[in-house]
């Protein structure tokens, strides 16, 4: 779907004769190169999982959080350029500790997904300022239960069910439109994932190598965002590669 | 605080209208509170009056409050500066929750962190008017310390506030060893309260005794000391001095 833009594609002040921005779609892109990323939305929960690209065997693992706690409840995961995204999870955890400082209690997840949203689509207004070149995955648990956002580079933010972003999230998507999410816990939520990384990246071949990063937000884990546990975190990973091998036999 | 020297009204240190940006008076306020080691932590008591000047108004003040996973503060003074205090730490702790990476902030950290707070407010002469206790254990290491609202601050084995410090202390020197099982701790602790009682005229006869180990905090529900009022000298007040009350 790539269309050249010459002349329109200078500025994200320019608008093309078919309506378009081609520098946030461009921003799109360098999310769209980069480890997926994959949010799911469980009975109890939210799980978030990304697939870290190793690119040197020097980096020590554990090093580069792609997942960040944006507040007690709330966890973001970031795409695309990881620079841009720590300046967006900067400004989520400053949001969320104003409105608490405010309000007296925690953001809920909508309003930290529409203040996020806002500063994002922010940086896609001015010249002098180019748009973020990465997008999140937000998942938090308020009163109104666990909830799941995604922003765009273009400042859009929706709530979903299931979202994957980067590389794999075609592959992703397909698999979590399979998944009976509403009946599943977030301890099931987190093999699941698993498996929806490896198989995404498995297929792709070229990166084999990767960490695996995940964090939930769940009753389990007393609504407050943490890194899964290295336990359950390994034995997501062993159950992931056990129906990776079943996959293949066929 | 950023435009204080620039705004030509508020160039002077201590100028009248900055004065109401300042505190000058505490009003509300706790009184002392006292802390000592023992074998397996550090135990901190406090009773849960807020004086008002000379009226004992509040009687349910919760003065002792754990901090993170591996602290617990006491304050006596002005109780709004102690809230705000408490607001300081909870902004604290949570950015350090926010890490994820399996490391806290242990009560050392936290009583560093406390004392450049207090010292630099005293510094601007905008303190908050409190004296801290800060104990806690972290990796079986064992601290107890104090900060003031002018920042002095140290450590030791036995601490107190205010009238603590006079009436306390003193017991606590004598009586005071190393290992203490948790009773032990308890009665000393209830002695010297006990003492604060009859002579501090700011204390009530409500406390609570906290205490935190490895495992972490614990706080007492709130209980009454046994006082004893009999003494024959009280029986007959103006025996040695007619006329008078």
């Amino acid at each position: 779907m790539s269309s050249i833009g010459t002349g329109y594609d200078l500025s994200v002040t320019t608008f093309s004769p078919d309506g378009r921005v081609f520098q946030i779609e461009y921003a799109a892109k360098a999310v769209d190169n980069s480890g997926t990323v994959v949010g799911i939305k469980c009975k109890d929960g939210i799980v978030l999982g990304v697939e870290k690209l190793i690119t040197s065997k020097m980096m020590l693992p554990g090093s580069n959080r792609r997942i960040h706690a944006v507040h007690r409840h709330s966890g973001m995961a970031v795409a695309g350029l990881a620079a841009d995204g720590r300046q967006i999870v900067a400004r989520a955890k400053s949001e969320a500790t104003n409105y608490e400082s405010v309000y007296g209690e925690p953001i809920p997840v909508k309003e930290l997904a529409e203040r996020v949203a806002s500063y994002v689509h922010l940086c896609t207004l001015y010249w002098w300022l180019r748009p973020f070149g990465s997008g999140v995955i937000l998942g938090g648990y308020d009163r109104d239960g666990p909830q799941l956002y995604m922003v765009e580079p273009s400042g859009v933010s929706y709530r979903y069910f299931g979202a994957a972003i980067g590389k794999g999230r075609q592959a992703a998507k397909t698999e979590i439109e399979k998944l009976k999410l509403s009946e599943m816990t977030c301890r099931q939520g987190v093999i699941e994932v698993a498996k929806i990384r490896i198989y995404g990246v498995h297929d792709e071949a070229k990166d084999k190598a990767f960490e695996l990063e995940m964090s939930w937000v769940c009753d389990e884990s007393n609504r407050q965002h943490q890194k899964v546990p290295d336990d359950i975190l390994e034995e997501a990973k062993a159950a992931a590669k056990a129906a990776l091998e079943e996959m293949d036999a066929d | 605080m950023n435009s204080f020297d620039s705004n030509p009204a508020t160039n002077s240190l201590i100028s009248s209208e900055a004065d109401s940006q300042r505190t000058l008076y505490p009003y509300v306020t706790g009184t002392s509170v006292v802390g000592i080691k023992y074998k397996d932590g550090i135990l901190l008591a406090a009773d849960m009056g807020g004086s008002y000047g000379s009226t004992l108004r509040y009687k349910s003040v919760e003065r002792l409050k754990p901090v993170g996973k591996h602290s617990l503060i006491g304050a006596s003074g002005e109780i709004s500066d102690f809230q705000e205090i408490m607001r300081y730490l909870d902004d604290l702790i949570l950015s350090d929750n926010m890490w994820d990476d399996g490391n806290s902030l242990g009560p050392k950290e936290v009583h560093n962190y406390l004392t450049r707070v207090m010292y630099n407010r005293r510094n601007k002469f905008n303190p908050l008017w409190n004296s801290l206790v800060l104990g806690g254990v972290k990796n079986g290491q064992k601290y107890l310390g104090t900060v003031s609202m002018i920042g002095v601050h140290y450590e030791d084995n036995h601490v107190a506030t205010g009238f603590g410090n006079h009436l306390a202390r003193p017991l606590l020197r004598d009586e005071w060893r190393e290992n203490l099982t948790f009773e032990e701790g308890v009665i000393l602790l209830e002695k010297c309260m006990r003492v604060l009682l009859y002579r501090d005229r700011s204390a009530v006869n409500k406390l609570q005794i906290a205490k935190i180990t490895e495992e972490g905090v614990t706080i007492s529900p709130p209980y009454s000391l046994k006082t004893f009022w009999n003494f024959s000298a009280f029986e007959n007040p103006t025996h040695g001095a007619e006329g008078s009350w």
